[in-house]
């Protein structure tokens, strides 16, 4: 904490290119910047909230972003992403439900909570099938069960994990190209969007994984499936992941909401992080 | 430049770094984020994954 009046407060456990460009962003269009590290946070509940502005939610820990937002917005203080956002785009199934509620297309999923029903779901639908835990992020323990043999080994492990594992979130695999698209959100616009193309025979395309990006167009299907999508976790600045399926045409994976923009400001040339701030200070307004 | 705590390689500090900053070592591949110090940056070990972190 320290600055006084900012306009805007960058939420950070991390310092990664994105939170910096952020800053530097901020710095060239004398914005008032406040960078506070949550993990030297202590929040009273009971009183009114030191002097914040608008709060850009950037924690790279699930749980830390997700509690400090709460507490935050609990206080009176407008933070981007909203908690709901945190909650519904933080959780796999969460998003799907909503996605199909919003008609947003995406990849079909079962649910099963124990190892049975899932073995007994997968015997009776096929494979192959992709589990994924409902609760995570760049591609961890995301696995493509191709058979009755992978499915036992993985989901009898999971059983042994903390509960939230033992969720078998259990989707279609999408036919498609070697690559995803994620489009970056900002209000309702997509200000850039790339493609992810996986590398080195991976069939996983995420970033992380060493996943390529190169830049994509974008059309009116793909703005107003986002925009539907993005409205359906209440979402302002996020990331939408899709994939392009040959049967099903154009469908919606996940929604981020403390999405990533490194490579994509770097191939697209967009200023995604003064984009960001000029929203922020719209929406606070 | 700084030191690298594990390996005592060099350690390019740029001249935009910001405290809080993770910077690598280029020889061990450690990472430490950057603290104040009493002249300049310090290096302080630090997380560099959790089991939770993502986006």
């Amino acid at each position: 904490m320290g600055t006084v009046n900012p306009d805007v407060t960058i939420l950070y456990d991390s310092i990664r290119w994105e939170e910096k460009a952020l800053l530097k962003a901020g710095e060239e269009k004398n914005i008032n910047i406040q960078m506070v590290d949550c993990k030297k946070l202590a929040l009273n509940l009971e009183n009114d909230p030191d002097s914040y502005g608008v709060v850009i939610q950037r924690c790279v820990s699930y749980y830390r972003n997700l509690h400090s937002t709460a507490a935050l917005e609990g206080l009176g203080v407008k933070v981007i992403n909203c908690l709901n956002t945190g909650i519904f785009a933080g959780n796999k199934l969460f998003t799907h439900m909503l996605l199909k509620k919003a008609g947003v297309p995406t990849p079909d999923a079962t649910v099963a909570f124990s190892k049975d029903a899932a073995m007994q779901t997968l015997e009776t639908h096929g494979y192959c099938k992709v589990i994924k835990p409902t609760v995570g992020s760049w591609g961890r323990m995301i696995s493509k069960l191709n058979d009755k043999d992978a499915a036992e080994g993985i989901i009898e492990s999971r059983e042994k994990m903390y509960p939230i594992y033992q969720v078998h979130y259990l989707e279609e695999f999408i036919k498609r190209p070697p690559r995803d698209i994620r489009a970056i959100m900002v209000g309702d616009e997509i200000v850039a969007a790339i493609y992810r193309s996986s590398s080195d025979g991976n069939w996983k395309t995420n970033m992380s994984l060493g996943g390529v990006a190169t830049p994509c167009k974008v059309t009116g299907e793909m703005q107003e499936m986002c925009i539907k999508a993005k409205n359906a976790v209440q979402g302002d600045i996020v990331g939408v992941d899709l994939m392009e399926s040959e049967e099903k045409g154009l469908v919606v994976h996940e929604v981020n909401n403390t999405t990533e923009y490194k490579n994509t400001v770097r191939v697209c040339k967009v200023d995604i992080p003064s984009l960001m701030l000029d929203y922020a200070l719209r929406v606070e307004k | 430049m700084l030191k690298c705590k594990e390996c005592d390689a060099e350690i390019f500090i740029p001249n935009d770094a910001v405290q809080g900053e993770i910077v690598t070592c280029p020889e061990c591949g450690s990472s430490f984020e950057l603290a104040k110090g009493s002249d300049g940056f310090d290096l302080k070990p630090t997380q560099t994954v959790g089991e939770d972190w993502g986006q």
